[in-house]
């Protein structure tokens, strides 16, 4: 405990995003979809494991309170099995659950994740879709994009915030559900 | 997350009760994997594994096989009636050889108990055990246990039987091992010639009179009667034996309760067990058939993440 608190001191953070202002992006995001997918008869949502889920449940609920959208069909999809990095790093991977009770053959998937950063977490979740059918097609929605950090053609459609962030600093974000209250910060490491 | 504390499973002995938690928990999201309509992940697709079987198999070695499929590792198999072995090659011999051709991680079958560890010692190689004499049998116990797990949600404070041929079974005592491991309470039951001498030091009881046996236990492990590993008559005739030994459904019917059904196959039906036992809804022998690829993808995946 101590140890992390002194990791915590030693880092700069600074708040990229307060929660007003995740809570705007959140509704504008949730009203772009509603633009594109108009009533989600042929659209599902697929919450990525572990940071993505959150960020897609928001706005399943968001859509499905606010918006009156009835029948949103939202997935929790685990990408660990599918990842590129499999014995390159120095910690094994540790698989999430996978939660998917519908086919997305011919649906409209929007793949949901919290930072989109060098893009092999999509490239792998967009292997692992494939076992769950054929899509129609496959968006992307993020809530923040750090770009020039891309190591794969892999660009979002959707996204909360572009961030102009080098690579010894880390976005985090935070939840209400999981952490207590909604904010992203931008880490000095 | 946590790794293994091992770099090969040679056996249940080898492991502590963290490691089994994590293979059951990897497992569980393998089990979500194999009931997809597709059933591969691409994880091992940069590793190659020999299935090298020493002695034959069925049960074993396909699920390895479909383990390792499932997982996109590249899979040669060996058997060694139809290899140099005949000709006299020594065993690191065979292994360094098929080693050479580049394979990461060796899954073996040998009728002589203690062959992997052995192996373990003198080649580079992630070693899994598939069984070596009357030893051990690691991954049939782990699947054992996340069976038991399963239908009964925890497998500390069950209580186990194991019956039959104790003395000739690997199954038999890793599945000792792995369920005093977890905190389960386990006896085992067979004719005093089938039972091994000293097998109390294990932690567990012997229990002679079946039914007994099958009041006081929450699961029950049939073992089949290893007639290939008998050198001389351990009990007069096979009737007699099923007649003290097998279970029925008269036996199980007259049970204050449920209890449920294990074994490790392959089934001799109306040796150990009754066709109508065996087919019963107290049964989850097929249910161990399919945890049985669950299992060996999350042993293999996670002795794999370790090869660097």
């Amino acid at each position: 405990m101590l140890s992390n608190k002194l990791v915590a001191l030693s880092m700069s953070q600074k708040v990229l995003l307060s929660s007003k202002e995740i809570h705007i992006i959140l509704h504008r995001l949730a009203c772009q979809l509603l633009e594109n997918h108009l009533d989600f008869k042929d659209t599902v949502l697929i919450g990525l494991q572990p940071r993505g889920i959150f960020l897609a449940k928001r706005l399943a609920r968001i859509l499905k309170e606010e918006y009156k959208v009835p029948g949103i069909k939202l997935g929790l999809l685990d990408i660990t099995f599918y990842r590129d990095d499999f014995r390159r790093g120095d910690k094994p991977l540790e698989a999430s659950t996978t939660h998917i009770d519908f086919l997305v053959e011919g649906k409209n998937v929007v793949l949901i994740d919290d930072v989109l950063y060098t893009g092999r977490s999509i490239r792998a979740a967009l292997t692992a879709i494939q076992s769950f059918g054929r899509p129609q097609d496959i968006e992307l929605l993020t809530l923040i994009d750090r770009r020039f950090s891309r190591h794969l053609p892999i660009q979002p459609n959707y996204r909360g915030r572009q961030v102009d962030a080098i690579n010894e600093e880390k976005v985090k974000v935070m939840w209400e559900e999981n952490e207590g209250k909604d904010v992203v910060y931008l880490v000095n490491k | 997350m946590a790794t293994l504390s091992v770099k090969h499973l040679l056996g249940i002995k080898y492991l502590d009760e963290k490691d089994i938690q994590l293979i059951f928990e990897t497992a569980d999201h393998f089990k979500e994997v194999i009931n997809r309509s597709i059933k591969k992940v691409p994880s091992l697709r940069d590793i190659t594994i020999a299935n090298i079987f020493f002695e034959s198999s069925t049960r074993t070695k396909l699920s390895f096989e479909l383990a390792e499929k499932r997982l996109s590792a590249d899979v040669i198999n060996f058997s060694a009636s139809q290899s140099s072995v005949k000709k006299g090659e020594t065993l690191i011999d065979t292994v360094n050889n098929i080693l050479s051709m580049k394979v990461d991680m060796v899954v073996m079958r040998h009728p002589n108990p203690g062959a992997g560890i052995f192996l373990s010692k003198h080649v580079k190689a992630s070693i899994i055990n598939a069984g070596d004499g009357a030893h051990e049998h690691p991954t049939q116990a782990l699947l054992d246990s996340y069976s038991i797990r399963e239908k009964l949600g925890d497998v500390s404070g069950k209580k186990v039987v194991i019956i039959g041929d104790v003395l000739h079974s690997r199954v038999a005592l890793s599945n000792i091992f792995a369920l005093k491991l977890q905190g389960a309470q386990v006896k085992v039951c067979g004719p005093k010639t089938l039972i091994p001498k000293y097998i109390e030091s294990l932690g567990v009881e012997i229990e002679p009179n079946l039914r007994k046996a099958l009041n006081w236990c929450d699961v029950a492990n049939m073992l089949r009667i290893q007639n290939e590993r008998m050198e001389i008559s351990y009990f007069p005739t096979t009737r007699e034996y099923t007649q003290q030994y097998g279970i029925n459904k008269t036996i199980l019917e007259s049970l204050d309760k449920e209890i449920v059904i294990m074994h490790p196959g392959p089934i001799n039906r109306g040796v150990e067990i009754t066709s109508d036992v065996a087919d019963s809804s107290q049964s989850i022998i097929l249910h161990q058939v399919e945890n049985g690829v669950a299992i060996r993808m999350a042993v293999i995946y996670l002795l794999a993440s370790q090869i660097k």
